[in-house]
């Protein structure tokens, strides 16, 4: 097995358009498992640990820039305010020792319907950055997940960076599984409230065999939503949500729970985001008011 | 494919060939005899091979040799100075934190990057608002120490070593 460790990022697209076959590597906690077990044994492994660029992060054109290689805990440290859902995803990763290599490049290069960053990307309408010899593009995350750990990327691509907008109202994510770490999600559910566009968007992970948005959840919520007042929606409307968020849901069961218990968690998270997003709503207008 | 690489382990630099392939742990445990780290999974789930990289706990059975070459590796071993031991493994044995002692060096390891942490700061991970300023109570370690299992289950005398070790370090 061939090790290319490039230390520059020309290098490194070089590398993989000259071996479109090499897997890449930053954290190595999805590729590391692979290779002790055998599953997976590439021609080829790319370092990307050494490319300073993408532990990098910082505004860019009214998004937050993170790196590919920016690992769970610098998220959570650093950028909590700036990307408050994928803080919480980045929480609810694996261990602490995990989560101070893994990164959300990983995640996506990977690309499980049950990575814990999707949601998130998802409901902020976060931009995943692509970049190869050919030059670099940017793919909207509701457009990268195309089948089950298919995504937009091709073979000859890096990702670089994931984009994510400037945070214009209350976000969140959470998460069923069996304990509070070290655990792939049975499902998770993000939302994200845009105040200025008063629309609303939402992930669901781990329900499907691509991480997944609730469209008809989203209109509705963002038509009832009392987006001057945050007055509670009534219970009906609550419920709705949940059950339009569940409908969403192409889930199947397996080991880590069944579809009916998916669909069921689902609405519950659903319903729960909605009133923590009410409460965080009018925290705001209090405060500029 | 083999490289040539220097590992630093507690402060010691060793010259290295290795396959590609070699993990940071085997090339601890099966090149270099440092035997603290132990495989007790082999794929992120235990923590048993907990060592900390550049100051940091990770694990040493997900982090590939060739690509912590010229880094700093300290396990179990490199903790204590001059023949005595770092206040974490002391408290550990005040405080019966161990029965088999098999995830000890791990759980060592991992509570000595977690109080730097907790001192640099990183906030919790428990089910808290992000935003808190992070406080060391029990439920907070047991948090911060979930990427380490003990099959013993000696958890109770863990967390009560790592709130002594705590103290001390205060
Ligand atoms: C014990 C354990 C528990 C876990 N728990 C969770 C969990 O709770 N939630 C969760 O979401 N995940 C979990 N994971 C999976 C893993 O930690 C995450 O998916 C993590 O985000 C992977 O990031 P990484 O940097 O380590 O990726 P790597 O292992 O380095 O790479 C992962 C994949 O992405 C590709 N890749 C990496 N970087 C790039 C790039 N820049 N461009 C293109 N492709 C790239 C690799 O080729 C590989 O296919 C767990 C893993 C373990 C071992
Ligand atoms: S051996 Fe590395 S975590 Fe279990
Ligand atoms: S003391 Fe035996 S595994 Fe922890």
């Amino acid at each position: 097995m061939d090790f290319l460790s490039p230390s520059t990022w020309e290098e490194a697209l070089a590398a993989k358009s000259a071996h479109p076959d090499a897997v890449p590597i930053m954290g190595g906690t999805d590729v590391m498992v692979e290779l002790n077990f055998g599953r997976r044994r590439p021609p080829a492994l790319l370092d990307l640990t050494r490319i300073p660029q993408l532990r990098d992060h910082g505004p860019d054109d009214g998004y937050l820039r993170l790196g590919a290689g920016v690992p769970y805990t610098t998220i959570i440290e650093r950028l909590r305010d700036r990307s408050p859902a994928l803080a919480q995803a980045a929480r609810a990763v694996a261990s602490p020792q995990i989560r101070n290599r893994g990164s959300v490049g990983g995640n996506l290069g990977g690309a499980s319907p049950a990575g814990d960053a999707h949601p998130p990307l998802l409901a902020v309408d976060a931009l995943v950055e692509l970049a190869s010899v050919r030059g670099v593009r940017r793919v909207a995350a509701r457009e990268f997940y195309h089948g089950p750990r298919r995504t937009a990327r091709r073979d000859d691509e890096l990702i670089s960076a994931v984009l994510l907008p400037e945070p214009a109202g209350p976000q969140s994510f959470s998460k069923i599984g069996t304990r509070n770490a070290m655990v792939i999600a049975v499902a998770s559910f993000s939302l994200a409230l845009d105040a200025q566009a008063r629309t609303v968007g939402t992930g669901i992970g781990s329900a499907g065999p691509t991480p997944l948005r609730a469209i008809e959840a989203e209109k509705f919520l963002a038509s009832e939503f009392d987006w001057d007042g945050a007055a509670s929606p009534s219970p009906a409307t609550v419920t709705r949500f949940g059950e339009l968020v569940a409908s969403a849901a192409r889930p199947i069961d397996d080991v880590r729970g069944s579809a009916h218990y998916r669909r069921h968690a689902l609405s519950v998270m659903a319903r729960r985001a909605v009133s923590w997003a009410v409460t965080d709503y009018r925290k705001e207008i209090a405060r500029c008011a | 494919m083999e490289s040539d690489i220097i590992l630093r382990v507690n402060g010691r630099e060793w010259p290295l060939r290795v396959d590609t392939r070699t993990t940071l742990l085997d090339a601890l445990r099966e090149r270099l005899g440092v035997t603290s780290p132990k495989k007790g999974c082999d794929h992120g789930q235990c923590g048993a091979c907990t060592v900390l990289l550049d100051g940091r706990r990770i694990n040493g059975c997900l982090v590939l040799a060739v690509a912590c070459d010229g880094s700093e590796v300290v396990t179990a071993e490199g903790l204590g100075t001059d023949g005595e031991l770092h206040p974490v493994q002391q408290a550990f044995v005040d405080h019966d934190g161990f029965q088999c002692g098999y995830c000890t060096p791990g759980q060592v390891c991992s509570a000595v990057g977690m109080l730097e942490e907790v001192a640099a700061g990183w906030p919790s991970a428990a089910g808290r608002p992000v935003a808190d300023t992070p406080v060391l109570d029990d439920a907070e370690i047991r948090e911060r120490m979930s990427g380490n299992l003990c099959r013993c289950g000696a958890y109770a005398n863990i967390v009560t070593a790592v709130r002594a070790a705590k103290e001390v370090s205060r």
